[in-house]
C-alpha cells in the first residue's frame, strides 16, 4: 500500500502541471493588452504607456510556450499576479478566501457520510416502510434539483419567509468586534478562531450561518449516496454469510453494525469519488447564493470582470481541491479493501 | 447487441422510462410549437424575452402575463417556453459537437494504439481532472457571454468522456476476427471506421450522450445562473432564477411575494432532469440486467 500511495503522490505535480498546461492555454486566447491587466499591482486603471511597460516587461507577445514556464516559475514563487476584484495579490486573496470555503466543505462533507449513512442504513433495514418511501421520495426530489435551486429555496424559505437564517458568513455584531480589534482573527476559520478567542457567542453566529449553505450542499450531494448505501445494504442482506449470521442466532442490530457496515464502505467511497465534482460545483454555486466570502463566490465574480490572474487562481485551488479529494478516496480505498492490488 | 429496435421495445415495458420519455416528449413539444404557443417577440432574436415595459418591480401573475413577470418586466411564461428551446437547442449543439471530435479522437485512440493514444488520453485525462463546471466557467469567462459561447465551453468540458467511451468500444470490437479479414481483404482503415467501427459501437455512445443532455442543460443554466451564460434579457431558465435572488435578499420587500420568480422556473428544470434521470436509470437496469 505504501508503494501504491508513493506513486499516487507521485502523479499529482505530473497532473498539477497538465491543468495549469491547459488552463493557461485557454487564458491565452485573450489578446496581450488584456492579459497585461492581470500583472497590474494595484487597482488603478493602468495607462497605455503602462500597459505597453507590462507587456514588454513580462514578454506578452512572446511564444506562448516560453511564457508559460515563466508564468509557472512565478507560480511557484508565490506570485500568481493581481487580482482586481480581491483588490489584493492572486495569492494573498487565496489564502483569504481558502479557510471560508474548507469549512463549508467540511460542514457538508461530514454530514454526508454521517446522516447520509445512518438514513441509507434505514431505508434499507425497513425496507417497504412509510420511512423507507420517505426518504427516497426526498433523495429523488433533491436529485433532480440543480443546487442553485436548492440554495435560492432555503434562501427564499429560511431568509426571506422565517427569517431565523441570514446569508454571509457572520452577522454584523462579528463584523463590529472584527473591527474593532477585540476578535482577533488568527486563522480565518471561524470556529478555530472563535475558541481561540474564546467567544462562544461567535461560535454560535457561525454555526447559524454555517447552517443553511452547509444544508443546501448536503441536501445537492447527499441523494446519490442515501441511494447506493440503500441498495448496497440490501445486497449485501440477502448474502448467505448473513444468513449465517442470522443463524447462529445475532441480533439484526450487531450484524448490520459489525458486518455490512464495512462491506457496503467500497460503494459508497465509490460513490463519494464520482460526487466529488457535483461537491465542488455545488460549493462555488452555494458560495455565490449565500454571500459566503470564499473561493468559489470570488472566482465568479472575477470571471464576471474578466479578473484574469483571479479566475487562474480560482480554477487552479478548486483544481487542486478535487486532486486530493481524489486522492484521498484512493487511499481509502486501499485501506478499506486489502483486496485491491495496485502493482 | 443494442439496436434502437429492441431499445424502443424495452422502454414500452418498463413503466419508469416510460413516464421519462413521455416527460421528455412534451418538453419536446413545447420546444418545437415554441412560436405557436408564445409568440414572437422579437423578429431578429426570438430569444430575446417579451418586456410589457421597464418597471423595476416583478409583478405577479396576471391575465396579461400567466406566470408573472421578473424585474424589468420580462414575461416568465414566454421566458419559460423559448428557454425550453434553448435548451435544447444548446444541448443539440453540444452533444453534436463534442460527440464528433469524441468519436474522432476515440477512434484515432482505440483504432491506432502507441503513442497516439497516450497522447491523447493524457490530454482527456487531464481535462477531466479539472471540475467540468470550473472549467466552463474559465472558458465563459474569457469568451463573454452569449449562447455559441456557452456551447463552445461546455461542448469542449464534455468531449473527453466520449472519447473514452468511443475509445473502449473500439477496443471491445478492434481484435474480433471480421476486422481481422477486412484487413486482410484489403479494406483502408476508413472502411472499416465507416463499415464496421460506427455501426457495431455508435449505439450505446448515442444513448449515453442523449442522457448527457440533462447535464448539459444544467450546466448552461449554471452558468447562466452566475451571470456567465446567456446575454441579459434572454430567455433562459437559469437567468430568471438569478433575477429572483435580489428580491430574496433585499430587506425592503416582501420576499415571499415574489414566489412565482423562484417556484415556476424551479419547477421547468426540475421536470427536466426528472425524467431524463428517470429514464437514464430505466437504462441501466436495461443495460445492466443482473442488477
Amino acid at each position: 500500500m505504501k508503494k501504491f500511495i508513493t506513486r499516487r503522490l507521485f502523479l499529482i505535480p505530473l497532473t498539477f502541471i497538465g491543468i495549469t498546461l491547459i488552463l493557461f492555454a485557454i487564458i491565452n486566447i485573450l489578446p496581450p493588452e488584456t492579459l497585461a491587466t492581470s500583472y497590474a499591482t494595484s487597482d488603478k486603471e493602468l495607462t497605455k504607456t503602462e500597459i505597453n511597460e507590462i507587456v514588454k516587461k513580462y514578454g506578452l507577445d512572446k511564444p506562448v510556450i516560453e511564457r508559460y514556464f515563466k508564468w509557472l516559475a512565478n507560480t511557484f514563487k508565490g506570485d500568481m499576479g493581481y487580482s482586481q476584484v480581491a483588490k489584493l495579490p492572486t495569492t494573498k486573496a487565496i489564502i483569504n478566501f481558502l479557510p471560508a470555503t474548507i469549512e463549508l466543505t467540511l460542514f457538508s462533507v461530514i454530514p454526508i457520510f454521517f446522516i447520509g449513512n445512518i438514513l441509507g442504513l434505514i431505508s434499507a433495514v425497513r425496507k417497504d416502510s412509510i420511512t423507507d418511501k420517505i426518504i427516497r421520495f426526498f433523495a429523488s426530489l433533491f436529485y433532480s434539483m440543480p443546487s442553485f435551486v436548492i440554495g435560492i429555496f432555503l434562501l427564499l424559505i429560511f431568509y426571506g419567509v422565517l427569517g431565523i437564517f441570514e446569508p454571509q458568513r457572520y452577522s454584523i455584531d462579528t463584523d463590529m468586534l472584527i473591527l474593532n480589534g477585540s476578535f482577533v482573527k488568527y486563522t480565518n476559520f471561524m470556529i478555530i478562531d472563535s475558541v481561540l478567542n474564546l467567544n462562544l457567542t461567535v461560535f454560535m453566529d457561525t454555526l447559524k450561518h454555517l447552517f443553511l449553505p452547509a444544508t443546501a450542499i448536503f441536501l445537492g450531494t447527499s441523494a446519490s449516496f442515501i441511494k447506493i448505501t440503500r441498495t448496497s445494504t440490501l445486497e449485501e442482506l440477502n448474502k448467505d454469510y448473513v444468513r449465517t449470521l442470522r443463524a447462529k442466532g445475532l441480533e439484526e442490530k450487531y450484524i448490520i453494525n459489525k458486518h455490512i457496515r464495512k462491506n457496503i464502505l467500497i460503494p459508497q467511497l465509490t460513490i463519494g469519488g464520482l460526487q466529488l465534482i457535483r461537491l465542488l460545483s455545488g460549493v462555488v454555486i452555494i458560495e455565490t447564493i449565500f454571500d459566503w466570502p470564499g473561493i468559489g463566490s470570488w472566482g465568479v465574480k472575477c470571471a464576471g470582470q474578466l479578473d484574469i490572474s483571479g479566475v487562474m487562481g480560482f480554477a487552479i485551488v478548486v483544481s487542486v481541491l478535487f486532486l486530493i479529494g481524489n486522492l484521498l478516496i484512493d487511499i481509502l480505498y486501499a485501506v478499506v479493501d486489502p483486496r485491491i492490488r495496485y502493482d | 447487441m443494442l439496436t434502437f429496435k429492441n431499445l424502443y421495445s424495452r422502454i414500452i415495458k418498463n413503466r419508469q422510462a416510460t413516464v421519462g420519455v413521455a416527460i421528455i416528449l412534451l418538453y419536446i413539444i413545447i420546444a418545437v410549437f415554441a412560436p405557436i404557443i408564445a409568440g414572437v417577440s422579437d423578429t431578429r432574436d426570438p430569444y430575446i424575452a417579451k418586456q410589457h415595459s421597464f418597471s423595476p418591480v416583478p409583478e405577479k401573475p396576471s391575465s396579461k402575463a400567466i406566470f408573472g413577470t421578473t424585474q424589468n418586466q420580462y414575461d416568465i411564461f414566454y421566458s419559460m417556453i423559448w428557454g425550453t428551446r434553448l435548451a435544447f437547442k444548446i444541448s443539440v449543439f453540444v452533444v453534436m459537437i463534442s460527440l464528433v471530435i469524441g468519436v474522432i479522437l476515440g477512434w484515432l485512440s482505440g483504432y491506432y494504439g502507441g503513442w497516439v493514444d497516450d497522447v491523447i488520453m493524457r490530454i482527456t485525462d487531464i481535462v477531466l481532472s479539472i471540475p467540468s463546471l470550473i472549467l466552463a466557467i474559465v472558458i465563459a469567462s474569457i469568451l463573454g457571454p452569449g449562447i455559441d459561447k456557452i456551447i463552445a465551453a461546455i461542448a469542449f468540458v464534455s468531449w473527453p468522456s466520449y472519447a473514452r467511451l468511443f475509445r473502449s468500444e473500439i477496443l471491445k470490437i478492434k481484435s474480433m476476427d471480421f476486422i481481422t479479414y477486412s484487413k486482410l481483404a484489403g479494406a483502408s482503415s476508413w472502411w472499416i471506421f465507416k463499415k464496421h467501427l460506427i455501426p457495431n459501437s455508435i449505439y450505446s455512445v448515442i444513448v449515453i450522450a442523449a442522457l448527457d443532455i440533462s447535464n448539459i442543460v444544467l450546466m448552461a443554466s449554471s452558468l447562466s445562473f452566475l451571470g456567465l451564460g446567456s446575454p441579459q434579457g434572454y430567455s433562459d431558465w437559469g437567468e430568471v432564477i438569478s433575477m429572483s435572488r435580489n428580491w430574496i435578499i433585499s430587506s425592503f420587500s416582501n420576499p415571499a411575494a415574489y414566489w412565482h420568480i423562484v417556484v415556476i422556473p424551479s419547477a421547468f428544470m426540475f421536470f427536466f432532469v426528472l425524467a431524463f434521470n428517470m429514464v437514464g436509470d430505466s437504462f441501466r437496469d436495461i443495460f445492466d440486467p443482473n442488477r
